[in-house]
């Protein structure tokens, strides 16, 4: 753990705020990762816990507060009162250093699973075919799928399509992974798979950023649990400690609820 | 049965093929990149283009070809602006006339199809490209076009046969493509019912042939419609956890 807290800072947000008409999904967020940090964040729906994940990488459009990617800010201007990117190459570059795993695993249906995870390195990033396929082959053996790389999405389970999108977002070599409820839409008997595969990329030391309604997951693999409620963060810890003896009562109740329901 | 007379027809129509094919083609290819920006102007989000491209698709969807026809063959050299530009060797041709009319017209509908097709892109699979850094026109190419074009092509497919049929209303404005022969050896012979069976027979051919080269794209674009092949599909089964 302390390993873990002298690492340079992998990502950061500050003050980030956030408002979808008059509600204020995000109240003012901070929060750094470092290096090889798991961190966990919870809350319940409305928490805005998707939300921030979605703006760390610009999908949405945070109406204030700055993101760090790997010490660099990405350069935000007011137009008129609305907030936005100063030069979209900096977004998109920033974006491909970050990986996204989505609830619905948004594979593109047209590619099939090779085609997938080689599509972003070779026509974003600009890599070798070749090597992009080499490495792309490993990543499906690794997370368990590479029988079915020349099968379309569509031929795949949920638990398939997820691990193949994760294999995805690992192509492009990414400094953060973030995961938005990678979970959420699978069966329950397809869970595991992916949290294995997920909790096989924590053991890497990969600094990974999961929003999750998996409580075993963030109290056994993640080493850092944060509690969103209503826009704020209210509980930031080692999960062992914020488990066993939070001082919020939301997240004590969040808590129970999670795991008896 | 004639079939010396039929047989004859036969030979005179099919030289007439070429001209239908080219006039067809020509507007169908030029008519899509129209309708790209039409459709791109109706999505844009930009009223003043939605408000064109609306504008367009309703005066063209809503007025028939022949008028259009008539109107760019009669009617574009009745001005002097028309007469004196760079444009006049070209739109002093019948055949100019007729690509432009026929551009323009399937234009209007293609734009919808394609609308169409972009609309049904899910948004998810534009968001999964917008967060591993692609820019919007790669994501545009690369992902929701191809998408895009699954989607319209059925939809498509009956364009283009409309076009190929419409092809025959140029015959009014002197083109001697299918119909525009037909209806030559009609007036010389009087012989109207033979000729506009072998005519319509040759058009039938046409369309067949098309619809099943389109059949062939929309199966080779589609294989994530269609199962596995089984044998892999079993072989897989077993090293899924």
């Amino acid at each position: 753990m302390t390993a873990v807290n002298e690492a340079p800072v992998a990502l950061s947000v500050e003050d980030l705020r956030k408002s979808f008409g008059n509600f204020e999904v995000l109240k003012g967020v901070s929060l750094a990762a470092r290096e090889g940090e798991v961190i966990s964040i919870l809350g319940s729906s409305g928490s805005g816990k998707s939300t921030l994940l979605r703006c760390i990488n610009l999908l949405e459009i945070p109406d204030s507060g700055t993101v760090t990617v790997a010490g660099e800010t990405i350069r935000m201007e007011r137009v008129r009162g609305v907030n936005r990117p100063v030069d979209r190459h900096q977004v998109e570059r920033i974006r491909a250093e970050l990986g996204m795993v989505f609830q619905s695993f948004n594979l593109w249906s047209h590619l099939t699973i090779l085609e997938n995870v080689i599509e972003a390195p070779v026509h974003v990033q600009k890599r070798p075919r070749k090597d992009t396929i080499a490495e792309a082959e490993a990543l499906l053996e690794k997370v368990g799928i590479a029988d079915k790389r020349n099968h379309y999405p569509a031929h795949l389970s949920g638990g398939q399509q997820q691990r193949a999108a994760i294999a995805r977002a690992l192509a492009m070599k990414p400094k953060v992974m973030l995961f938005d409820e990678p979970t959420s839409a699978l069966d329950p008997e397809l869970v595991g798979e992916v949290l294995r595969v997920m909790r096989s990329l924590a053991d890497e030391g990969r600094t990974m950023l999961v929003v999750t309604h998996e409580m075993g997951f963030a109290r056994d693999v993640s080493n850092r649990v944060i509690f969103l409620h209503q826009g704020r963060i209210e509980e930031d810890g080692a999960p062992r400690e914020v488990f066993a003896n939070s001082r919020s009562e939301r997240f004590r109740q969040f808590i129970s609820r999670e795991t008896v329901g | 049965m004639d079939w010396a007379f039929l047989s004859e027809t036969f030979r005179n129509l099919v030289s007439a093929i070429p001209l239908t094919l080219k006039l067809g083609a020509l507007s169908m290819v030029l008519g899509s990149i129209l309708a790209t920006l039409l459709a791109l102007m109706r999505l844009s989000g930009i009223r003043a283009l939605d408000g064109v491209a609306r504008l367009y698709i309703f005066v063209f969807r809503g007025t028939p070809l022949l008028v259009q026809i008539f109107l760019i063959y009669y009617g574009l050299g009745q001005f002097p602006a028309v007469r004196h530009s760079f444009l006049w060797p070209f739109l002093r041709e019948p055949y100019w006339c007729a690509i432009l009319a026929l551009t323009l017209n399937t234009g209007a509908y293609v734009a919808e199809i394609i609308r169409g097709g972009l609309l049904a892109v899910p948004a998810g699979q534009i968001e999964a490209a917008r967060a591993c850094g692609m820019s919007p026109w790669l994501r545009f190419r690369r992902i929701v076009m191809p998408l895009a074009i699954r989607q319209a092509l059925p939809a498509y497919g009956n364009e283009v046969i409309a076009i190929v049929k419409a092809t025959s209303l140029t015959s009014i404005i002197t083109l001697m493509e299918v119909t525009g022969v037909a209806a030559r050896i009609i007036a010389e012979t009087y012989r109207t019912v033979e000729v506009f069976v072998v005519a319509g027979a040759i058009y039938l051919a046409i369309n067949f042939v098309l619809t099943r080269l389109i059949m062939l794209a929309e199966y080779r674009l589609t294989p994530h419609l269609r199962q596995p092949p089984q044998g892999r599909l079993v072989s897989a089964k077993g090293e899924t956890r």
